[in-house]
């Protein structure tokens, strides 16, 4: 056991020496420029981490009003805003909500396509027919579909690689994984006019979230406080409408969230018991040989 | 497998056993989610009843719907048609059942067990025959209608009447009458 | 298979009939249950059972997702967005097929590490090693197709990076590498064609590896367990047998595993993965930059230090094939670096590039970075080239005990009988 414990300190010593002498090599590589993106407190992290249903339905409302306008979220089926673990909305509103929009029929014996409510079943209808069509009117850009955009974004870190490790065992036993919905709530509320001395390109918007600063979207709260309109209560400002639909697709790209972590809780619970059982069952097998 | 050690005891101690048990039921329970994962998965479900619109059916006229893979006939009877149904003597039947999947199986093939109450004219029915499985002639106007004014299945000559009862041909039953409900006075909800 | 006498005795009439025909409880029984195994053996001897438990669960998740996937360039990345929302417990199931490729290769590194350390690789156990070398690059392989799987944008850039490296051969006879290429693609760019044929080598590997574990374990059970001494069984004494010793030690190791396993599938199925997987392939368009999953960044690191193409590409195959050479590249009498004062601090200097580069691998090839990979992938190369066959020779090994007992108990040790079978000792 003493050469495993003098191996420990070598280990550690050495590591300390290269520490110290790849900081110095490295210092310049890490200076690049990268937009520091703050955490967000949300009722869906960490391990007991559940959806605020209100919150969802708030979510909702504004990417309807607010977003659905240039971006679709097609991963998200009108039957899904009912399901538990979601925004929750009674299933007649949805039904109602889905027969307010018109979505192509099957072809009929002409052979014609007509337009007929949409049911349940139908995704969330795009505000696009096709790709082409979404660049020609947004300048060019194409605006992502956000069924999982938190998904698809990060918050990364940058960190002096001395300190990926503890970072690491941090995020890891917090179980964090939000830097997607963290990000997205930096980036909409990330716009602001340009600082002297940047220049933007034609079209472009400047936002201290987005890498480069220059992005296509505007800002989609340019309307200011009281833009959609709260029935529960809460304060109309644009915090709370980001806050809201960031949740929102958090949800939309992690519908499974709640029922993951609930049955993560039991699994867990079970196995700290099964690895302490199996912990003694192995000491009273092996008592007579050490 | 017995224990062979010389201290015999080592396998039966409660705690060894405890352990081994409550391992066992943990992995036992977790094949729960490889054995669920192959039941209907939730846009299947979601897609289990459909709501069609009868409006545009009109007198006489039939359509054919897709409700859970299966083709579903729904045929606006004219009153002749109506009247055939309600003629015909449950002796003369070769299956005496009513094959409605809301009511008992005893249920006698009467064609009033076979729609629902004051909605005699309209006949909703799987249209799968129940002979080999092929789908019947008869929605079309132009299909043939086979010996009893109802479906005829081509592959192996099974005639319907216009209550969906099977009276000649080798299929043994009448044609399966899904779970449905009208919801409105001119929509119908099945499954 | 190794010799020593079975304990089997079949207590029933049908066990009976099968013994006389075909004598596999009898087999099990020896190899499984009466076993001798070193009773010296640590923690770091669980991870044999960990990796096949492992297989087991990425060979049941996979072809329970094939049953809910679509291996289409159209269909792909939906299918598995349908598996991760609608499929009953397919997020489980998605996760733990996702996770555990993650686990599996945590658990080979330690399992590949251990066998540095005490030299497992060393005669007679080479057939042993070399076959697990073989092992570890058909998982390599497995894991390469089955991440261009999903269709993100992720999958299909991997996917076309790693497949032009065989255009370096373009270098060395002009034309060969392309065709190869157009012969991987099935087209002249990564297509829905070349994801359909990916999926169906992914389907297919797997039983290769369980075939090859196979005869992994069947040479393990020839030439025995190597063990912290490095020192061979002798005596009764020096061992225990597999069932219950090892058995609950195994179980009792992979229960703890198995936690960090849950842990990530439960709270966070996407911490290893990378977010730009979400995003539907795009050949239009690449990530601004590729990073492959954490397991292949060393070699990736590798594969970017060298800047000829070529001969990178020959650089990261050669850190792994140099391992089938390491029984003979280590010229050292011992063979744990428990007895080796020298060695074991450039095998812990070697532990610390494999870090490094794992780390570099996940870094952009500029400035700094780069010169570092630079000197850590010399340092992989000479770990194997230069110091294992000069330390070897030079360093004076500590002293040995007599035993596997004697290391345990102390020189003044009695034997305690555990009624273990007896090894016959080695000629």
């Amino acid at each position: 056991m003493f050469t495993i414990h003098a191996a420990k300190k070598g280990v550690s010593a050495l590591l300390l020496a290269v520490a110290l002498m790849v900081s110095a090599g490295m210092a310049g590589a890490a200076e690049q420029e990268h937009p520091v993106i703050e955490r967000q407190t949300w009722t869906f992290s960490g391990l007991f981490g559940k959806y605020d249903d209100a919150q969802l339905q708030r979510g909702f409302r504004v990417y309807t009003d607010v977003c659905s306008r240039c971006h679709g979220i097609n991963r998200i089926y009108f039957r899904n805003l009912a399901e538990p673990g979601g925004p929750a909305f009674p299933v007649a509103a949805v039904k109602a909500l889905a027969a307010t929009f018109k979505v192509d029929d099957a072809p009929n014996e002409e052979g014609k396509v007509k337009k007929r409510p949409a049911l349940l079943t139908d995704p969330f209808p795009s505000p696009y027919k096709n790709e082409q069509e979404a660049r020609f009117s947004q300048n060019g850009a194409l605006p992502p579909d956000l069924s999982l955009i938190t998904k698809a974004r990060s918050a990364e870190a940058e960190a002096p690689f001395y300190r990926v490790p503890d970072h690491m065992i941090r995020d890891i036993l917090t179980g964090y994984q939000e830097g997607g919905a963290d990000y997205v709530y930096a980036y909409i509320t990330g716009f602001s006019e340009p600082p002297a001395g940047v220049k933007l390109a034609e079209f472009m918007n400047y936002n201290k979230a987005f890498p480069g600063h220059q992005t296509a979207m505007p800002n989609p709260f340019a309307g200011g406080d009281g833009l959609v309109e709260y029935d529960d209560g809460t304060p109309r400002t644009v915090e709370n409408y980001a806050r809201d639909v960031t949740a929102f697709l958090a949800w939309a790209g992690d519908p499974k969230l709640e029922e993951r972590k609930r049955l993560g809780l039991l699994v867990i619970g079970y196995l700290l018991i099964t690895v302490v059982l199996l912990g003694f069952a192995k000491r009273r097998v092996w008592r007579d040989v050490h | 497998m017995a224990s062979h050690t010389e201290d015999g005891s080592n396998r039966r101690d409660f705690i060894v056993v405890a352990a081994q048990a409550f391992a066992g039921v943990g992995t036992a329970i977790a094949l729960w989610p490889f054995i669920h994962q192959m039941n209907p998965d939730a846009s299947t479900q979601a897609a289990a009843s459909l709501e069609v619109d009868l409006a545009p059916v009109k007198d006489g006229q039939a359509i054919t719907v897709m409700w859970r893979g299966k083709p579903v006939f729904i045929r606006n009877r004219s009153k002749e048609e109506v009247k055939q149904a309600l003629d015909v003597k449950l002796a003369d039947l070769v299956d005496i059942s009513a094959r409605n999947d809301a009511l008992p199986e005893k249920t006698p093939a009467l064609d009033a067990n076979r729609t629902k109450k004051g909605k005699e004219n309209w006949l909703v029915m799987v249209g799968i025959c129940t002979h080999l499985g092929c789908i019947p002639k008869g929605q079309s106007m132009s299909d043939a209608k086979g010996d009893y004014g109802g479906w005829f299945c081509p592959c192996h000559g099974s005639h319907y009447d216009t209550s969906g009862r099977i009276r000649k041909g080798p299929a043994p039953r009448n044609l399966e009458v899904p779970p449905y409900e009208f919801v409105s006075d001119t929509k119908i909800k099945i499954g | 298979m190794a010799s020593h006498e079975s304990s089997y005795r079949p207590t029933n009439r049908l066990s009976k009939w099968l013994d006389a025909r075909l004598p596999i409880q009898r087999m099990m029984h020896a190899q499984f249950i009466d076993f001798p195994t070193p009773r010296n053996i640590n923690y770091l001897w669980t991870t044999g059972g960990l990796l096949s438990f492992f297989l087991g669960v990425q060979l049941l998740t996979g072809i329970v997702l094939a049953m809910h996937y679509a291996p289409t360039a159209a269909d792909a990345f939906n299918s598995v967005e349908h598996i991760r929302r609608d499929v009953n417990y397919g997020w489980l199931m998605r996760n733990m097929h996702a996770v555990g490729a993650s686990m599996f290769f945590l658990a080979v590194y330690i399992h590949i590490g251990r066998g540095l350390y005490y030299g497992s690789y060393k005669a007679p156990r080479e057939v042993l090693w070399i076959i697990g070398v073989v092992i570890f690059l058909l998982m390599m392989a497995t894991a390469f197709m089955g991440y261009s799987l999903p269709w993100g944008q992720m999958s299909f850039w991997a996917v076309t990076v790693i497949t032009n490296l065989f255009s370096s051969i373009d270098s060395i006879i002009p034309g060969l590498g392309t065709r190869i290429v157009q012969w991987l693609w099935g087209g002249y760019s990564v297509s829905g064609t070349t994801l359909t044929r990916f999926f169906s080598l992914h389907y297919l590997l797997p039983f290769v590896i369980a075939g090859a574990v196979v005869l992994h374990i069947w040479a393990l059970h020839v030439v025995g367990q190597n063990n912290p001494t490095g020192l061979e069984i002798k005596t009764a004494s020096d061992s225990v047998p597999m069932s219950p010793h090892a058995v609950t030690k195994d179980i009792f190791a992979l229960s703890v595993f198995v936690m960090l396993f849950a842990w990530f599938v439960f709270y966070l199925p996407d911490y290893l993965g990378h977010p730009d997987n979400y995003i539907e392939a795009n050949p239009l368009s690449t990530p601004p930059h590729i990073v492959p999953e954490w397991y292949f960044l060393p070699y990736y690191a590798i594969l970017r230090a060298i800047p000829n193409k070529l001969l990178g590409v020959v650089a990261m195959f050669a850190s792994i094939i140099i391992l089938c050479f390491t029984p003979w590249l280590d010229t050292s009498r011992v063979r744990s670096s428990k007895y080796r004062p020298v060695y074991k601090w450039f095998f812990w200097l070697f532990v610390i590039t494999v870090i490094a580069l794992g780390y570099l691998g996940s870094k952009p090839p500029e400035g700094a970075y780069v010169l570092w990979a630079r000197i850590f992938t010399a340092y992989y190369f000479m770990h194997f080239l230069i110091v294992m066959p000069i330390v070897g020779v030079m360093e004076t090994p500590s002293r040995m005990p007599r035993s596997i007992t004697e290391a345990v108990l102390g020189s003044s040790g009695q034997p305690v009988n555990v009624g273990a079978p007896a090894a016959p000792p080695r000629h």
